[in-house]
């Protein structure tokens, strides 16, 4: 079996506030195999952009990527990499499509120069043939008239053009790796479909594995092989698409695809995941989704679930795995009990 | 842009023409008059000095007094300078240029220090480097000009005399050096104005320089500079600087004012017989030719500059460019 091209081990990236400790990411991994499009759901807050950011060793004070985390890539360790060598993965190796595209450009550059500059940083092209690099880069996104194009300026064009700028960006060197956070969430919905097309597309024929982050599980049904659903810092199911939209294991994911719209489905109202999630300076003891979930009980409160393994590739952190008869046990969470909280 | 243009000269002009008349008018409502300052003898009579003022119009009513030095001065003609004995426009001829080179050397180095510390700073915000910087730069902040000029001269030309303490060049030498010795004179008794000047205005230039500098360095644009593959150092320097710089070129205009302002103390300090200098002096002696004269010529540069800055503000940020 080939070693996975990306696979992060235990990783913990920790905040250091003045309210405390934030463990925003607390003991992940994943794997990311060549070719594939992984897809990561959950909802905001639960560390999914933080682990993007902490592959590409983005994160800034007073954030700080505990010892003890190990993030392999191509044969490296990128969190023991010299800041020179993880220079040289950034853009290259591992490119990075980011959520907002109105602010993901410097205004005051045209487009052109922005793309050009990720060829000028990794190759000894001149300026002249990396601007022809950056036009043809532009021809690839599907930008009209790419010379023109080349030389506007961001705050010319719309956000779906900007969006696609920021993967002709991406996609300069041919990177093995597209981490892709929430690339559509600030497109409309036309757009949104266009892009994750072209960025389907792309990938497939230039064979880049993509990590797509998403609060979105419409667009991991459409887009990923495999899903590792985040919450509270932590993987609580990972599973094949397929797997994980028939048989969901956890409560949580239950509750994700619960609250999604379905074409054809009864006119009820969409179901809702009570109460919020907790503040990540004080992650619960036990199991930091029980008070939201309906089927909790005293072991929940005392045992921190680990991974089960409940098929192949399919495990899920919930105590449900080894005591499955409990899941007859429906009640109302304690986050939904009026007044419960209160005390 | 060319309507755009059309409205800020409109504007521009609207500004001299205000600050001019409210000189004008504030200088003649003083106590005092050039005559009584210029025949103040006990042997002169009222009626000796009323035959002076009627000569010189002095004794028409003011609105009159207005329009006439506005009708000559539109056609170049400043009058005649009480207290010099001499045409206003010679006095500024020969003042203007000795203020502009002092505080053009002055921008010069206060700009280029004042980026230059703003940039060191703003690289690691809050680290040692940050914090020690920015002390330094409250502290001279915090200091009055004059004092702080005061301090320069008996440090510099006192206690250590290593500098002239005042004037263009040396009052008695001056005329038998060399060439080089003439130009080493002058640049010596330079020193220490511009070492004032730019001491003084370094300050808020740097501390306004990190402030945009910071702010930019939390745009998610950076990160996409470092995502990229950039360094830190080359993302502030590449990309952040640029944008930063924005609201410098603005800072550029609100300080030439200042500087006109404040090199009137540096001026007179270091016996800098520049605009500032003549001002003051012009003032005290109620010689209303050389003060409305000298008021108009320094307000004419302020707009100007204030212009050259709006279309270099234009010229460096696309947003503003198109708009």
């Amino acid at each position: 079996m080939t070693p996975p091209l990306l696979e992060i081990d235990n990783l913990r990236t920790w905040f250091y506030t003045d309210s405390g400790v934030a463990r925003s990411v607390d003991g992940v991994s994943m794997r990311v195999d060549a070719g594939e499009t992984l897809g990561v759901v959950g909802e905001s807050g639960c560390g999914k952009s933080v682990t993007a950011l902490s592959i590409l060793r983005l994160i800034r004070a007073p954030g700080r990527i505990e010892p003890g985390s190990a993030i392999r890539f191509e044969g490296k360790d990128l969190l023991t990499l010299a800041e020179a060598d993880i220079r040289h993965v950034r853009g290259n190796r591992i490119a990075m499509v980011f959520q907002e595209p109105m602010t993901a450009l410097n205004p005051v550059f045209t487009v052109g120069d922005q793309i050009a500059e990720v060829a000028r940083i990794h190759t000894d092209m001149s300026r002249k043939e990396a601007a022809a690099k950056a036009v043809e880069m532009l021809r690839l996104v599907g930008i009209p008239d790419p010379e023109r194009r080349a030389t506007e300026y961001p705050h010319q064009l719309s956000g779906g053009m900007r969006q696609r700028i920021v993967i002709a960006m991406a996609l300069v060197m041919n990177p093995a790796l597209l981490i892709a956070d929430e690339p559509t969430t600030a497109l409309d919905v036309t757009i949104q479909a266009q892009i994750l097309e072209l960025l389907a597309d792309l990938t497939r024929r230039l064979g880049t594995s993509i990590l797509l982050i998403t609060h979105d599980l419409g667009v991991v049904a459409e887009n990923c092989t495999r899903v590792i659903v985040m919450y509270a810092g932590e993987v609580v199911e990972e599973a094949t698409t397929s797997d994980l939209f028939r048989h969901a294991h956890h409560p949580y994911t239950e509750g994700l695809l619960g609250a999604m719209p379905r074409v054809g489905g009864h006119a009820e109202r969409l179901a809702t995941i009570p109460g919020t999630v907790p503040a990540p300076t004080n992650w619960p003891a036990g199991c930091r989704f029980r008070e939201r979930c309906e089927y909790a009980w005293e072991r929940c409160e005392q045992e921190h679930p680990p991974l089960y393994q409940i098929g192949e590739g399919h495990v899920s952190r919930c105590h449900l795995a080894v005591e499955p008869e409990r899941r007859a046990n429906r009640h109302v969470p304690i986050a939904a009990q009026v007044g419960a909280g209160a005390a | 842009m060319r309507r755009y243009l059309a409205g800020r000269l409109l504007q521009a002009l609207g500004v001299v023409v205000f600050v001019t008349t409210l000189t004008f008018v504030l200088i003649h409502l003083a106590p005092g008059d050039p005559i009584g300052q210029a025949l103040q003898g006990p042997n002169v009579t009222e009626a000796v000095r009323n035959e002076w003022r009627a000569a010189y119009g002095l004794d028409r009513p003011l609105p009159e007094q207005y329009l006439r030095w506005v009708a000559s001065a539109a056609r170049g003609q400043f009058g005649y300078s009480f207290s010099q004995h001499r045409p206003v426009r010679d006095v500024l001829a020969e003042s203007l240029p000795r203020t502009l080179l002092l505080s053009s050397i002055a921008i010069l180095f206060s700009f280029g220090l004042g980026i230059g510390v703003g940039l060191l700073q703003a690289e690691r915000p809050r680290g040692a480097r940050d914090r020690w910087l920015g002390r330094v730069l409250l502290l001279l902040y915090s200091v009055p000009d004059f004092w702080l000029a005061l301090m320069v001269l008996i440090l510099f030309a006192y206690r250590l005399p290593l500098f002239p303490a005042g004037g263009l060049h040396d009052s008695v030498t001056y005329a038998y050096m060399s060439p080089t010795g003439q130009l080493l004179d002058r640049i010596k008794h330079l020193v220490l104005p511009v070492l004032t000047l730019t001491m003084l205005s370094t300050a808020s230039i740097a501390r306004y320089q990190r402030s945009a500098l910071v702010a930019v360095l939390r745009t998610d644009w950076m990160r996409t500079a470092l995502a990229k593959g950039l360094s830190w150092r080359q993302a502030v320097r590449q990309h952040a600087f640029r944008n930063a710089l924005l609201p410098t070129i603005t800072l550029f205009s609100l300080t030439v004012p200042t500087f006109a302002a404040g090199a009137i103390f540096v001026e007179m300090v270091f016996s800098w017989p520049g605009m500032g200098f003549n001002t003051v002096h012009a003032i005290a002696a109620r010689d209303y030719p050389l003060v409305t004269s000298g008021v108009l010529v320094s307000s004419v540069i302020v707009v100007i500059t204030a212009l050259l800055a709006d279309i270099a503000v234009a010229a460096a940020d696309p947003r503003v460019r198109l708009s």
